[in-house]
């Protein structure tokens, strides 16, 4: 078994939480906030179709690039800044131990 | 459509369930969107997310133009003749109705929040074909954040990412930034809801509303896990306890259709 990692999300209250992530399960940054309860909606279950999951980067981790897939639907979201990903493509790997994201604003 | 056709059921197609009403004889009738109604003894809700309704962007008085000049959808394209009309997105449809609308409409400004379109390349290249040629006003790196006007809609604001902010002046904002899934009238049927689902009991999926079931995404109960097996196994439960309150005076029998098949089809 893979040690777990460390990925910080702050909340909407900004209210910091820091996960113990699995870099063995294949799981992604949406996917690690639902398992805590984090207010993350994940509507589309994770085909970067809903922008439920849009956190900002804090960190600077050196992150894959976003596909178009992704472009294509943070060009659908709201609140969208340079260092906006979505959770669900942001699948967990060791080099990003440490991360640290914060929940985007939820559109109506 | 065979599968269903021994059952029989009435099909409304293209219409929303909006109001739920009890009649005096006990039963319910659900009135859908262009009227037509529907009377039963009991109602299954298998809504899904829901009905998807247009994202609306973050602008605090966008609810208030709604009508008054602000449109999600082009519905009639020739409403917009000779108006002055922004739109905003960058996916295709905002790439489509730019490009149709340029014919149209008198004035068309396109506002997009990056540079980079991620709509068909044909598109693209037509937008940006007819910017050039100043047959729209293309702003790029800058979204609408604000509305104003005096009980009409006439003019948004434009915030650029290096310029600043601007007003441009206009009859008509059409936001085109997709769908989203909402609960819609649902939510006021006065059932009771948990994080925007129909909470159910687990014995047999019905609602806090006798009569009333809720199947499928649209519900939620402790250890909900949003699957089509377990869809399945809701409904399937929820009918032998629909049976009962349909039909009180006769006897449920359980029955397997793959050793006695259906009343009038084949095994």
């Amino acid at each position: 078994m893979k040690e777990d990692i460390k990925i910080t999300v702050f909340d909407r209250d900004n209210e910091r939480h820091d996960l113990d992530a699995p870099t063995d399960m294949g799981m992604n940054v949406m996917e690690l906030c639902k398992a805590y309860e984090l207010p993350v909606e994940g509507t589309c279950g994770g085909m970067a179709l809903c922008a439920s999951c849009h956190v900002y980067v804090l960190s600077n981790h050196i992150l894959p690039e976003p596909t178009d897939d992704e472009l294509a639907m943070l060009d659908q979201a709201f609140f969208v800044q340079d260092n906006s990903r979505l959770g669900c493509q942001l699948k967990i790997r060791e080099e990003m131990d440490g991360l640290e994201v914060k929940l985007a604003p939820v559109s109506q | 459509m065979n599968q269903i056709l021994p059952f029989n059921p009435g099909f409304t197609l293209g219409e929303r369930a909006e109001h739920l009403e009890k009649q005096a004889d006990g039963r319910w009738c659900v009135t859908t969107s262009r009227g037509t109604k529907h009377l039963a003894p009991v109602v299954f809700i298998a809504g899904g997310l829901g009905s998807f309704e247009p994202r609306k962007p973050p602008i605090d008085n966008i609810e208030y133009f709604e009508d008054k000049g602000v449109e999600y959808f082009v519905r009639y394209p020739e409403f917009f003749k000779d108006r002055r009309v922004v739109i905003a997105g960058g996916g295709d449809s905002a790439l489509d109705w730019t490009i149709y609308l340029a014919e149209v409409a008198r004035e068309l400004t396109l506002v997009h929040r990056r540079t980079e379109f991620r709509g068909a390349p044909d598109s693209v290249e037509k937008v940006q074909e007819l910017a050039k040629s100043g047959k729209i006003k293309l702003i790029t790196n800058a979204q609408v954040t604000g509305l104003h006007g005096n009980g009409k809609l006439d003019g948004v604001v434009i915030q650029h990412d290096t310029e600043g902010e601007f007003t441009v002046e206009t009859d008509y904002f059409v936001p085109l930034f997709g769908l989203t899934p909402k609960l819609g009238p649902i939510a006021e049927w006065g059932l009771e809801l948990d994080k925007n689902a129909i909470a159910v009991n687990t014995l047999d999926y019905s609602t806090n509303i006798q009569g009333i079931y809720a199947i499928g995404d649209v519900n939620t109960y402790p250890g909900k896990l949003k699957l089509i097996l377990c869809g399945f196994h809701e409904a399937t439960l929820a009918c032998q306890s629909a049976f009962k309150v349909a039909r009180p005076d006769q006897k449920l029998s359980f029955k397997y259709t793959t050793v006695t098949g259906i009343e009038g089809l084949p095994l």
